[in-house]
């Protein structure tokens, strides 16, 4: 319930939400754990496996318990931290990981056969039979152990990325970290100040004790305001360190509009990739539990969240407190309850010797051994006192350093016995020092020093020196405290709340000789999760080092992976949604080609037309076989703009590019182009085209659509890493020409009434034309095997131009064709594209082997012939049907007509597959020895689509074999 | 005959102005790469020929409506003249880009969003080749922004793309603290 006159709340707004269909009020500055407490809720949640109440167990992010589901619209958002939430208007929050209701949990049913469900009971107990882990017991246990649920809608939410840089990364607001920031800030440093929370201060805002004579939150205000002033200082609150990265890089989720009722179209998160020289850590430590029966009951939270609910929201989370601890920073809680008028039943220390005194009842040398009550503490036994009636029962183990970040770069902590707990060893990631509580420093006074002594380390690697600030006067009283980790006595005890694990789950690994902390925590789900044993892994380890007879430092910690707290996907992938995911490149033709109800496809980045229908065409086919028709008898018109174009000049020209393909091209004559395949260092082909002599020492090189990245990435490594002693430079001019393909018997006719002066090209030459004295260049190169040219000009035309085109053609019996036409007419003609030369072929297996110069050396030489790659290959081939199935697939496999269709049996695949309107289904494959087996009828089987065709085994190359129609 | 109608990248998509933020497109310019061969000494002739010489690495020189922009190792962009003859690799990249300028108030935070680099140490006239969200880009410093060059095939999603930050990025600046 809520204190009249403490907290840092602002009681003059006044805000609610609903949690399970409840509304609860509370006020800015509240976080939806402390309106829940304020409003005497305790039971927030189911645990993982039992399904046992829980409650808030703690005021930090930390918390394994207040998880909950936030529904916007028809949006989830899981996993959703009260602690971390800060109160808006009309939240919807409801509780998660339970079968009926919150209050009524049909699983709870799991609590009573827990003996059952004991660690390690999934690899016992559904081993068998087999195939019943995957239907029948996983889905019923995935649906009993859930965390929070996904609408399973699209992702409606936005979410932002972005890149931030720095001298000095501080990460935590608390007195190490405003120190550290303020003597970085006045060196002169760009200085980052990172806070998890909504206000900067860290855990000063939730105590009582003062600094430099201020209460400690005023102070921090005060010096969040000096360092707001100055200019090389960005502050961001509400933003979570959550990696360490190579090369002083951090990973970060800033909260952007989670405290906003309606944020526009502002994102939710921002995802930060922050690159800093060097880093002040400065996280503070987080309290731990002690385990005893019944330590999960709702009303049984941290020592220091009973004080920091009480002091920074003004909320008591009981009428009748209990303190258990087992050193004196618990002893802080009773004080400030008692000063704040609440009623503290019993205060035990395991320690007979403590010294601590107050107007209460004190336990010296006691333990609490057991929680009264089920969904809310009811009381508490005490070990040598009986039961004490109680409603809410304050736990300290002692203090963990948040030595999480330290640690990401697979550094391992060093165990401490003065504070017994592990603290951060120097240099874990370079350039990171770990200031204050995070470091094991946990005085006041210590913790302030401490940030002025890292930051002056930071600021002396970076060069950088400045006045140190003055280190205020605070508390420099160090805590003492004596380990303990569980209450000896009967029942279950437990360590991990969020996947309830217990002291005895614990044992049982380790006496089952799962012995290493790692085996452990995968045997029994330790320290996974959101929460990733934030609470647990300190006091698991510690049990288990006991029930091995090994110390706390031998046993070691398991390892600390990023992120920190669980990051959304969406916000990592933001803008990379839908389109997002890649960006797209769109020819000059396209809008033209859409008009006209092209379907576009997409080839690679590119997007191209599929085919041009025509009114009355109902089917792609009947547009595709008109199309074919069409340029086999009149003219048809295609971009291929997309296809990669590669300026090459320089005295060497020509021999990088006989270095790079198979066959010759410095002996290619100005205005000629020539065929060329280029291999792999390992042999095999990397892609095919044609290269054209501009003029003297100069080439345009066309790759495939597919490949031109890869073509140029290749280049440039040849070119910087192979052949450095080369004089040559190139440089992609794909996107600077529209280029468009002018193919058919009356392709000529149209270019006569296009070009300003159609030079008589021979097939395979090139020059230079103009159209309307735009310069422009002519190809006369054919894809078809028809009398065709390419014809390039200026990409700013390109629209214009092939609207222009298209008219003409059409005014011949032409028109435009697309890539299912293209394909089918380049089968008939038996030319590769990268269904052929997918990667794993030689020259010799496309029918090339004879380009393999012998004059020169080229990449990939030696390798292809090795041994493997010179017999018994896979050859290509054509196939035709030739029984009544006519149906070809691509990737069928061939098999002898009397053999089983196994894998043994194959003999090769199909890698294309058309239907041309004047021969019908023909396809091209690769086939054992193949180019010898022409006229052989094999059985094609496409075991997907539960085809098998008989087919006749013939030359690639369907029509004109001769190439005449080329060349005329 | 064929009419030919020039058309820049963008065309139809900008300008576009989104709170303090304004993307626009800059004209069709005539625009050269220039990759000197081993050893040639090209600057000289370059400053005869159209003013400007060549820039160091990372920068660009401009003086009467032409400049050089250092685009890459061993290659420049010359804008706004024609090269003479030099001992280079020229090419002509008048076509090939889509160029636009982000400018206004918030652009760095925009920039932060898209661009992996710490845009924030570049001066004015600075030159740098990284991305722009998935696209490589020429980035060059100007006084009011960024110019951004993408290859022309990607103005759609460029447009696109800086768009969905501006509005971002606008919408983040009017959120309470």
């Amino acid at each position: 319930m809520r204190h009249d006159t403490k907290g840092l709340i602002d009681r003059a707004e006044r805000r609610s939400f609903t949690f399970d269909g409840n509304t609860y009020s509370g006020f800015k500055g509240d976080t939806l754990a402390s309106t829940l407490l304020a409003n005497n809720v305790h039971l927030v949640g189911r645990s993982f496996k039992y399904h046992r109440p829980r409650g808030l167990m703690s005021d930090g992010t930390q918390d394994p318990n207040g998880l909950v589901e936030l529904h916007q619209g028809n949006q989830i958002t899981p996993n959703l931290r009260l602690t971390g939430q800060e109160l808006v208007n009309g939240l919807d929050i409801r509780s998660q990981n339970h079968w009926g209701s919150l209050d009524w949990d049909v699983l709870e049913l799991n609590d009573l056969v827990s003996p059952f469900l004991s660690a390690g009971f999934y690899y016992k107990t559904f081993m068998w039979p087999k195939a019943f882990w995957e239907k029948i017991y996983e889905p019923i246990i995935r649906r009993a152990a859930g965390l929070g649920r996904l609408s399973m809608e699209n992702n409606s939410d936005r979410y932002d990325k972005a890149f931030a840089f720095c001298d000095v990364l501080v990460i935590g607001s608390g007195p190490a970290g405003i120190m550290a920031a303020l003597t970085a800030a006045k060196a002169g440093a760009q200085v980052i100040l990172a806070e998890e929370d909504f206000i900067f201060g860290g855990r000063l805002n939730s105590e009582t004790f003062e600094i430099g004579g201020k209460p400690g939150h005023i102070w921090a205000q005060d010096q969040i305001a000096k360092l707001a002033a100055m200019e090389n200082v960005r502050l961001m609150k509400r933003t979570t360190v959550t990696g360490a990265y190579d090369g002083g890089t951090y990973g970060a989720v800033e909260r952007v509009s989670h405290h906003v009722q309606d944020a526009g179209d502002a994102p939710l998160e921002t995802f930060w990739r922050i690159a800093a020289k060097g880093c002040v850590y400065a996280a503070g430590a987080m309290e731990r539990p002690i385990a005893f029966q019944n330590n999960d009951r709702p009303g049984v939270m941290m020592a220091s969240a009973v004080r920091g609910y009480l002091n920074r929201y003004g909320v008591a989370a009981g009428k009748r407190v209990a303190l258990f601890g087992n050193n004196d920073d618990a002893f802080r809680t009773a004080q400030d309850l008692a000063a704040a008028g609440v009623h503290i039943v019993a205060y035990v220390d395991s320690r007979a010797d403590a010294d601590i005194t107050g107007d209460f009842p004190i336990y010296k040398g006691a333990h609490v051994t057991n929680v009264k009550g089920r969904k809310r503490v009811e009381g508490v036994t005490i070990s040598g006192a009986g039961d004490i009636m109680a409603d809410c029962l304050g736990v300290s183990g002692g203090y963990n350093p948040t030595v999480h970040l330290p640690c990401h770069m697979n550094g391992r902590p060093q165990w401490n016995e003065q504070i017994a707990a592990f603290i951060p060893v120097p240099n874990m990631v370079p350039g990171m020092e770990v200031a204050g509580a995070a470091g094991g420093t946990f005085s006041t006074h210590g913790c302030l020093k401490s940030g002025v002594f890292r930051a002056k380390e930071v600021l002396k690697s970076l060069g950088l020196e400045g006045r140190a600030p003055a280190i205020p006067k605070a508390d420099a009283s160090q805590t003492q405290i004596r380990p303990l980790w569980t209450v000896p006595g009967k029942g279950r005890a437990w360590l991990d709340f969020q996947n309830d694990v217990t002291v005895k789950d614990v044992k049982l690994a380790a006496q089952e000789n799962f012995k290493s902390v790692e085996h452990m925590k995968r045997y029994t789900t330790q320290g996974m999760a959101p929460d990733q044993g934030k609470n647990s892994n300190v006091n698991a380890l510690a049990v288990l080092a006991d029930a091995t007879g090994r110390g706390i430092p031998e046993t070691g910690t398991t390892t600390f992976r990023p992120p920190y707290t669980p990051v959304a996907i969406a916000a990592m992938g933001a803008y990379s949604q839908g389109h997002g995911f890649a960006p797209q490149r769109f020819t000059t033709s396209d809008e033209l080609s859409r008009e006209i109800n092209a379907p576009m496809i997409e080839a690679g980045l590119w997007y191209r037309p599929s085919y041009f229908p025509k009114d009355g065409e109902t089917h792609w086919r009947q547009s595709c076989d008109r199309e074919v028709n069409m340029v086999r008898s009149a003219v048809g018109i295609a971009d291929v703009s997309t296809l990669g174009k590669i300026d090459i000049q320089g005295p060497d020209a020509g021999k990088f590019l006989d270095f790079l393909y198979i066959n010759t091209f410095s002996t290619l004559k100005p205005g000629k182009v020539r065929y060329g395949i280029m291999l792999r260092e390992d042999g095999h082909v990397m892609d095919d085209g044609t290269t054209s002599c501009i003029a003297e020492n100069h080439y345009v090189m066309t790759t495939t659509t597919a490949a031109a990245g890869q073509v140029m990435r290749h280049l440039e490594f040849v070119s910087q890493c192979l052949r450095p002693d080369l004089d040559v430079q190139f440089l992609s001019v794909t996107e600077a020409w529209a280029q468009f393909a002018v193919a058919g018997p009356k392709s000529k006719d149209l270019l006569s009434q296009v070009l300003d002066a159609a030079p008589d090209l021979p097939f395979m030459g090139c020059g230079d034309v103009a159209i309307g004295g735009v310069k422009a260049r002519l190809f006369r190169i054919s894809f078809s095997g028809e009398h065709a040219y390419e014809l390039a000009v200026p990409a700013r035309y390109g629209e214009s131009f092939f609207k222009g085109l298209l008219a003409k053609a059409e005014a011949m019996g032409g028109g435009a064709y697309g890539m299912e036409a293209l394909n089918v007419m380049r089968i008939e003609k038996g030319f590769l594209t990268h269904s052929e030369i997918h990667g794993r072929v030689t020259a010799g297996d496309v029918g090339m082997g004879m380009m393999m110069s012998k004059k020169k050396d080229f990449i990939g030489k030696t390798a292809a012939m090795r041994p493997g790659l010179m017999e018994d290959r896979e050859e290509l081939v054509g196939l035709k049907p030739v029984g009544a199935v006519k149906e070809l697939n691509a990737g069928a496999f061939f098999f002898a007509s009397d053999a089983d269709p196994i894998r043994e049996n194959q003999q090769g695949y199909t890698t294309s597959v058309g239907f041309s309107p004047q021969l019908g289904m023909i396809g091209l494959g690769f086939l054992k020895n193949g180019r010898e087996r022409h006229g052989e009828q094999l059985k094609l089987v496409d075991h997907l689509r539960h085809v098998t065709t008989q087919v006749e085994i013939c030359h690639p190359v369907f029509l004109d074999p001769e190439g005449s129609k080329a060349r005329d | 005959m064929i009419d030919l109608i020039a058309k820049s990248a963008a065309d139809g998509l900008l300008p576009v102005t989104i709170g303090s933020m304004t993307l626009t497109e800059l004209p069709l310019r005539e625009m050269h790469s220039i990759a000197p061969f081993k050893g040639a000494k090209v600057s000289a002739a370059l400053k005869k020929a159209t003013g400007v010489g060549l820039p160091d690495v990372g920068r660009g020189t401009a003086k009467g409506g032409v400049e050089i922009l250092w685009t890459a190792r061993g290659q420049y962009f010359l804008i706004g003249a024609t090269p003479p003859k030099l001992s280079a690799a020229i090419t002509d990249q008048s076509d090939a880009w889509c160029a636009v300028v982000l400018s206004g108030e918030s652009a760095p935070q925009v920039m932060a969003r898209v661009c992996p680099l710490d845009l924030g140490r570049m001066g004015e006239g600075d030159v740098a080749r990284s991305l722009v969200g998935h696209m490589t880009a020429i980035i060059v410093k100007r006084a009011d922004g960024f110019e951004i060059l993408v290859f022309r095939a990607f103005a759609k999603t460029l447009v696109h793309e800086l768009r969905e930050v501006m509005v971002s990025v606008t919408a983040q600046a009017a959120l309470p603290d």
